[in-house]
């Protein structure tokens, strides 16, 4: 199994519950906005505490309320994609890509597969959201995760900003090979994306 | 006394030293109420505004019992009391509240979901704060050491009750000002040092704004 999640968390005064096992490939979070989507990829990157249940992906126990388990985030090598992309603004977008990686040594094939080569030297501020958000996927790819989180990636991007971020995922599925998480509530982007659904919510 | 360069002089090396002790401790305070929550920090954040507020003859009487030989910091008295050193932890005292309450703003206005952001990619909680928080903290925290530094530079009552007006050894702008009204005669010595004063604090108040505008423009993006 890529993702073993089990995890309860209170919220709002109620148990939000998510359970699921998912295989390799791009397993979609599908569910009304609310739902609980974006805490339960914050319970598996470790920004959000579950009160109680599992977190286990490609085999490695993440949290494990019964067993005391409850690794920092940045031991969860979670590639996590905020839908509001938080790229750092005092750095340029080479050094945003390079923060999480080892060397530069992939970074131009990554700026390749996601086209963004040439915004090398810019500043986040001066990039569209379609932009911002494939220089975040290329962040977390270069700090050489074991899963990708995405949440929303395809939220407020227009219809043509949109088909290039779904092609530059798509890249990266077939390239990385890494077990994805996606979350959505467009039925036309879980269907395309997809290889199985989960349902929240 | 119309030795009007060693008063300046004086004054700034007041003012730096004060700046510069008042600003770890400003920033661990400005940290601690930004970020912490314990009980008790109602207490501590008035604790800390209270010079801001309480009748700077009180601070400085106050800091007289602290370094007075029968009180709780007597045995450095000596190197303190009638002398520039505490001259400069007066203004420190003063600059204080100020100084916190800048930093503490911009410590605020850093968006923590870069610190999380940094996390995911790998970056330790310290490492986190001194690639991200640090950095994006930093104009609103030298803006704020700079509005001390200005608020130090025009440090009077606590100081002249502290200290008292000591030429050459306490005596900084606003005292050599005070002392000059005293004497007849003294306006055109009055009128140099009031013009070097409202100089020196429009260029430390010019300064720190510049340093918060950048603040503000680093923050909010995205």
């Amino acid at each position: 199994m890529s993702f073993d999640v089990d995890v309860t968390v209170r919220r709002g005064g109620r148990d939000l519950h998510v359970a699921f096992a998912a295989g390799g490939g791009v397993t979609i979070l599908f569910g009304p906005s609310g739902a609980g989507k974006t805490s339960t990829l914050d319970m598996i990157a470790g920004l959000l505490r579950p009160a109680a249940g599992h977190v286990r992906v490609a085999e490695r126990t993440l949290f494990d309320h019964a067993a005391g388990i409850d690794l920092p985030p940045e031991r969860r090598r979670a590639g996590y994609v905020f839908q509001d992309a938080r790229l750092f603004p005092h750095r340029r977008v080479r050094a945003n890509l390079l923060y999480g990686a080892r060397s530069d040594a992939r970074l131009a094939e990554v700026a390749a597969t996601l086209d963004i080569a040439p915004l090398l030297g810019r500043w986040p501020r001066s990039l569209s959201g379609g932009e911002a958000r494939r220089v975040a996927i290329g962040r977390a790819l270069l700090a050489d995760p074991d899963f990708l989180l995405l949440d929303e990636p395809l939220s407020s991007l227009d219809a043509d900003r949109r088909e290039e971020a779904t092609r530059a995922i798509e890249r990266v599925r077939d390239a990385a090979g890494l077990p994805i998480l996606l979350v959505t509530h467009d039925a036309a982007e879980a269907d395309r994306l997809g290889d199985r659904v989960v349902r929240v919510g | 006394m119309e030795d009007v360069a060693g008063i300046v002089r004086l004054s700034l090396l007041v003012g730096l030293v004060a700046t510069a002790a008042a600003l770890p401790v400003a920033f661990a305070l400005a940290w601690v109420l930004a970020r912490w929550r314990f009980p008790g920090k109602v207490l501590l954040d008035g604790l800390v505004h209270l010079p801001l507020v309480v009748p700077p003859v009180v601070t400085g009487w106050l800091l007289l019992i602290a370094f007075a030989p029968e009180g709780p910091l007597g045995s450095i008295g000596d190197r303190v009391l009638f002398r520039w050193t505490g001259a400069a932890i007066a203004a420190a005292v003063m600059a204080l509240p100020l100084m916190v309450r800048a930093m503490r703003l911009s410590i605020e206005g850093v968006d923590r979901r870069l610190e999380q952001a940094a996390r995911t990619l790998g970056a330790s909680r310290w490492r986190a704060y001194a690639t991200v928080t640090l950095p994006l903290a930093l104009p609103g925290v030298l803006a704020g050491a700079m509005l001390g530094f200005a608020r130090s530079l025009g440090e009077f009552g606590a100081t002249i009750t502290f200290v008292s007006n000591v030429p050459g050894e306490t005596q900084t702008l606003p005292l050599a000002i005070y002392a000059a009204l005293q004497r007849p005669g003294g306006e055109a010595l009055v009128w140099r040092l009031a013009a070097v004063s409202v100089a020196l604090s429009l260029a430390a108040l010019v300064a720190s704004e510049a340093l918060a505008r950048r603040a503000g423009r680093g923050v909010h993006v995205l």
